[in-house]
This record gives structure tokens, C-alpha cells and sequence, in this order.
């Protein structure tokens, strides 16, 4: 058996001291660029995972493929492949399909076989079911019954590229400088709860929606089952899947705006509604009584993601760190300045946000002027 | 007036680090080669995340920052000041002993966290829990001066030592956004600028007009702040100040032990 302490802790120390690492930048000007600066920038926060979990969500990915779902697929065996594609094949119109380019490394060790296809929901098998609803149904049937497969991709013009390694090793292993996108997040990971295994590495996406996140949710039990409730199956053993299926409820299905999810999520304290105006108390109050079952309990910072807009939140008395930048249009969310400034020595604003509240970057506002008081301001008049 | 006159020694011998693409673990040990080489000033460039720099040294050396420095700058330091062009990230000045370090720039959550001595100078405001537990022990008593504000939690479960909130960027009008402030504590002093609604207050803490010994104090201090910054002292101290103090020594003395 592999000694990890070798790895993990080469200098013998008496404590290691890890946390995950999360780093988000996005053009809001809808520019896109390669990924070889985040994959340079979660380099630079190393020291924060252990080789168990890295990944990246990317936007603006596909614009030739813009119209189709698009679904990365990874199978730990032949079979898996085998019964996976007959599946897709009776659901979907295959528009395309390609195993995803890969470079082969040392480091990353028995990876399994990764592929990408671009589908059109076929009218006949879906019959009245919205094309959303549809995916999600068909990814969690794919996640629960067929063997030895899992979907970890499924939006359109976006991708998540994740497994079991350090963030820029899974980079570079995927062959990520050679895409380009719009907004990119990613994730460097110190599991602690659960086993470091491909498809448990962040971001977890469900059609468009990622989320990467350091922490942890404490209360993923009673989220896990309310979400069952609703169809959505945790298959990828880390608490953050239930994050991503949380969101897709709240927004798509249910309607929210995106600006409120800070508010089921990590919603006020009853003592601080009763300070608020009156009609903004009766929202509150009413988010928390529905969607009680939805709130995060827990330390956590996450960085959710959806076409067109980034958001960073933390909980309410925040227990893990965040920082934000900005640099002409590009809105950067990180665990740690440094890993902002390894990319962008210079920046025009540098702040450390409010626990419990969202900062959003959106493709409908780009920033200009760029300044923290406009970034928050721009985005609550949005809605 | 810095806290160990060795401080004031002409720079004789200064030794300049480049710390790009240099990991933590080799930074570290650079720096404690040129201070066992006998050098009064260290000069690090291009600092981009390290951790701990500063950690495990014990004599009065000057260390100047150029970038980033990463988490626990100067942790458990023991002598050292450290100069930051910059902002520094979370838990600077960690459990520090000795030493002064002065940031250009904020700070993050944690700052001197569990610290029993030193001083630590900020220009512009801090993150979470700014000296969450600082202690103080017979003439061993930590500092903290912010020029900026600071977020929640400042002064957790303080028990001991002096925080100072200047809250420079705030008129005397504004009231500050920090919510339980000082919770838990039961040692040591705040003094602040700036307005609070009584429930941003920890329930542990009282309000009081500063008396002629806390005046002395706060001017020693904020003269100390001013010469770090180029800043006007005098203007400073013009504005009104409060102070907080610990209403209980062991405020949860009967929750754990009966």
C-alpha cells in the first residue's frame, strides 16, 4: 500500500495544516481566454489540498456546439461505456461524441475513461417533459442504474473537467490551455469527510449550475433527503453535490431569482429579520420557513456558477475564507490574494467580503468602473 | 517607540531573498540562513503566498515584504519586525510572542490570533475575529492597532492585550457594519471610533468613557500608528473614542463548571 504521509507531509511536520482551495475569474465583458491562468493561479494555493480532488467548470466553452446539451461522461469500465451510449442513443439525438484529449502524467494515476457528447433531446422519448427536465432525469438515470458511468457535465456551451490529482496537474492532464472560455472556476482538494475518487473531486454540475467550495455542510442529511424528495439523487459522495441540485430546485423549477439562493442558503439569523424593514422581513421569514430543509449549515465558502454569471458567497459568520478582485472587466473570487496576484500583479481593487453575502459577477453588467461599491451596488439593482 | 531598541541599530548588512516561485518550506529556511549570517535587514521580493514567513526566528531583524505574504505571516515570531508592502491574508501574527509587524495595506480573518505579545500595525481594515483570544501575562501584552474597520467578531473571546479600531475611513457619524463584537471576552481592552448599536456587541462587554490612564495608552498607541504611516497623530486623537472592557472574568465559568 502507498505511504500518502510521504506525500502529504514531506517535512515530517508535527501538523499539517490543509483547507480546500476554490479560485474563480470571469471577463464580464464575455471575452474568453485559455485556461492556462487558473491553472496557474489554484497552483499557487497548492499547500491547501492534498493531490485528492482538482477541477475546473468552464463557460462559453462550445460556441460551436452552443444549442446541445453537452455531457462528460466518465466510466470506470467498458461496459459502463458500452450501456451508457445505448442509453444516450434511445434518449437523445447524438449530435457528436469524442473521448476527451488527455496528456498523459505521472501523477495522475488510473484514470478512467472520459468522454464528451453533444445531444439533443429526442421529442419522442421525452414527450411533454421540458428539455431540462428531461437531462436532469436522464443524468440521474444514468448515475444511479447504469454500472460503473457518471455524467459529472451536463449543460450547454459549458464544461466541468475534474478527477483525482492536484488542480494543475488535472489541468494540464486534461489539456485545459488549449480551451477557452469566458468564466472559469476551479477547485483544489483536501477531502474530510468523504474518500478522494474522480467523480467526488469539485465542481458538481447539474445542466448548467457548478459549484466548487471549501468546507463543509453538516447538515448535507437533511438537504440529501429533501432533494430526494424532488427527484435529485446524490451518487458522488461529497456534501457539495447537494449544493448544485439545491440550486437547480431553487432557480429553474421553483422560479427564485439567483440573488435570493444567498438567502435560503445562508439565511439571515431570526434576530437580525426582526431589524430589517418590514417587507423585507416577511421575504426572509418566508424563505427560511420553506426552504428550512435548504439551509447550509456548516463553515463553507462556495463559488456557484451559471451562463453569464459567477457568484461568490460564504456563511453568515464566515468560517472560510474569501477574497475578491477586479482588473479592468475581470471579476476574481479566491481563497487567498496571492493566488490573484500570481496572474494579475496589478489589480484595482482588492476587498474581503461580508460573510453571508453574494458577490456576483454577470455578463448582463459588465464592471465598469471596476470598484467594490459598484459590484455590489450593479448587483443588487439587477434584480 | 519600537518595542526592542536593537531595532534602531544602523543597517549594516542587509541580505535580499527573491522569494519568486520559491516554495514556503525553502523560503523559510533562506530567511533563517540570513539571519544565522548575521544580517540586521532581510529584503524579500516577489513574496506570492507563503506561508509562516518569519516563524521560528528570535532576534530583532528587519524583514521587508514585497507582495504577498500567505497565511500566519509571522507566526509564533519571536523578535522580528516585519514590514508588508501590501495586504497580508489570514492569521497574521498568529500566537506571536515578540516582534512588530506593519501591514501597508488590510489584513485578513484572524489577525493576531492567540497572540502573548507584539505588535501588530494595519493601515486599512481587517477581516473576521481580529484578536479572537490575545492574552496577556505580566509584562507580556499584545497590540493591535487597525487604521481601517473591521468585520465580525473583533476581539472573540479576548483575554487580554489592547485592540484599537481606528476606523479611519469612517466619519464620527457612521455606525459600523461589525456584528458581535467582542463576544466572549474576558480580558484586556478595546478602544474604538466609531458608532454601534448596543446588539453589535458581544453580551460579554460593557461601554465606557476612557479615563486619563486609557487616553495615555490610546495616544502612545495611535503616535506609534501615525509614524508607521505618515500620519497625523494629533488629528487622529481628536475624534471621540469608546472603550470596551470584559464585564466578567470567566463569563463562562458556570457553563462548563458547576
Amino acid at each position: 500500500m502507498q505511504d500518502l504521509r510521504k506525500i502529504q507531509n514531506p517535512y515530517n511536520s508535527d501538523k499539517v495544516i490543509d483547507a480546500c482551495s476554490i479560485f474563480g475569474m470571469m471577463d464580464t465583458s464575455g471575452q474568453r481566454f485559455s485556461g492556462a491562468a487558473i491553472i496557474k493561479a489554484i497552483g499557487n494555493m497548492r499547500v491547501r489540498g492534498n493531490g485528492l480532488g482538482g477541477g475546473f467548470a468552464v463557460y462559453g466553452l462550445y460556441p460551436d456546439y452552443a444549442e446541445y446539451y453537452a455531457m462528460h461522461v466518465m466510466y470506470l469500465s467498458r461496459e459502463g461505456k458500452t450501456e451508457t451510449e445505448a442509453f444516450l442513443k434511445e434518449k437523445f439525438h447524438l449530435v457528436d461524441a469524442d473521448e476527451i484529449k488527455t496528456r498523459p502524467l505521472a501523477a495522475i494515476k488510473d484514470p478512467p475513461l472520459v468522454w464528451r457528447y453533444f445531444l439533443k433531446v429526442n421529442r419522442y422519448q421525452a414527450g411533454i417533459q421540458a428539455d431540462d427536465d428531461f437531462v436532469v432525469d436522464r443524468v440521474m438515470d444514468i448515475n444511479i442504474k447504469i454500472r460503473d458511468s457518471f455524467v459529472f457535465s451536463s449543460g450547454k456551451d459549458m464544461g466541468v473537467f475534474k478527477g483525482v490529482g492536484y488542480p494543475e496537474e488535472i489541468g494540464q492532464y486534461f489539456r485545459l490551455e488549449e480551451y477557452e472560455g469566458y468564466l472559469w472556476t476551479s477547485h483544489g482538494r483536501y477531502p474530510t469527510n468523504s474518500r478522494g475518487w474522480w467523480g467526488g473531486a469539485h465542481p458538481f454540475n447539474i445542466l448548467d449550475w457548478t459549484v466548487v467550495h471549501n468546507g463543509e455542510i453538516s447538515s448535507y442529511g437533511i438537504n440529501r433527503r429533501y432533494l430526494e424528495q424532488y427527484g435529485y439523487i446524490c451518487t458522488m459522495e461529497t456534501d457539495t453535490e447537494v449544493i448544485a441540485y439545491a440550486i437547480d430546485l431553487l432557480v429553474r423549477k421553483h422560479g427564485l431569482p439567483v440573488d435570493t439562493i444567498s438567502q435560503v442558503f445562508a439565511a439571515p439569523f431570526w434576530d437580525d429579520i426582526d431589524r430589517k424593514p418590514p417587507v423585507e422581513q416577511e421575504l426572509l421569514r418566508a424563505l427560511r420557513q420553506t426552504y428550512g430543509s435548504l439551509l447550509l449549515n456548516g463553515p463553507f465558502t462556495l463559488i456557484i456558477a451559471h451562463a453569464g454569471e459567477m457568484i461568490g458567497l460564504t456563511d453568515r459568520i464566515r468560517l472560510r475564507p474569501l477574497t475578491a478582485a477586479t482588473k479592468g472587466k475581470v471579476l476574481f473570487l479566491s481563497s487567498e490574494e496571492a493566488a490573484i496576484r500570481t496572474i494579475s500583479p496589478q489589480l484595482e481593487s482588492v476587498w474581503i467580503p461580508v460573510g453571508g453575502e453574494p458577490i456576483a459577477g454577470s455578463l448582463k453588467i459588465p464592471l465598469n468602473p471596476p470598484s467594490p461599491v459598484s459590484v455590489v451596488a450593479a448587483y443588487k439593482m439587477d434584480r | 517607540m519600537p518595542a526592542n531598541p536593537a531595532l534602531k541599530k544602523p543597517h549594516n548588512s542587509i541580505i535580499e531573498i527573491n522569494a519568486q516561485d520559491i516554495a514556503t518550506h525553502e523560503l523559510n529556511n533562506q530567511l533563517k540562513q540570513a539571519v544565522a549570517a548575521g544580517a540586521n535587514k532581510i529584503l524579500m521580493k516577489n513574496v506570492c503566498g507563503q506561508r509562516y514567513i518569519g516563524t521560528d526566528i528570535n532576534s530583532p531583524v528587519e524583514i521587508e515584504i514585497e507582495g504577498t505574504p500567505g497565511n500566519d505571516l509571522g507566526s509564533f515570531m519571536n523578535g522580528p519586525r516585519i514590514t508588508v508592502h501590501g495586504n497580508a491574508q489570514d492569521g497574521c501574527g498568529n500566537t506571536m510572542n515578540e516582534g512588530e509587524i506593519v501591514v501597508h495595506g488590510h489584513a485578513g480573518d484572524i489577525t493576531g490570533l492567540s497572540s502573548r505579545g507584539g505588535r501588530i500595525f494595519i493601515r486599512e481594515g481587517v477581516g473576521y475575529r481580529t484578536g479572537i483570544h490575545m492574552k496577556e501575562y505580566g509584562n507580556k501584552k499584545p497590540i493591535i492597532v487597525i487604521g481601517g474597520a473591521a468585520q465580525d467578531f473583533f476581539g472573540e473571546y479576548m483575554a487580554g492585550g489592547v485592540l484599537v479600531l481606528l476606523a479611519l475611513n469612517m466619519k464620527d457619524s457612521d455606525y459600523h457594519r461589525t456584528r458581535y463584537m467582542g463576544t466572549g471576552m474576558h480580558g484586556g481592552v478595546i478602544y474604538m471610533r466609531g458608532r454601534l448599536e448596543s446588539h453589535q456587541l458581544g453580551r460579554e462587554v460593557g461601554t465606557a468613557e476612557l479615563n486619563g490612564a486609557d487616553h495615555e495608552v490610546l495616544s502612545g498607541l495611535v503616535g506609534q500608528f501615525a509614524g508607521h504611516f505618515d500620519l497625523n497623530a494629533d488629528k487622529i486623537l481628536r475624534h471621540e473614542f469608546t472603550k470596551l472592557f470584559p464585564l466578567y472574568h470567566r463569563p463562562y465559568g458556570r457553563l462548563y463548571a458547576y
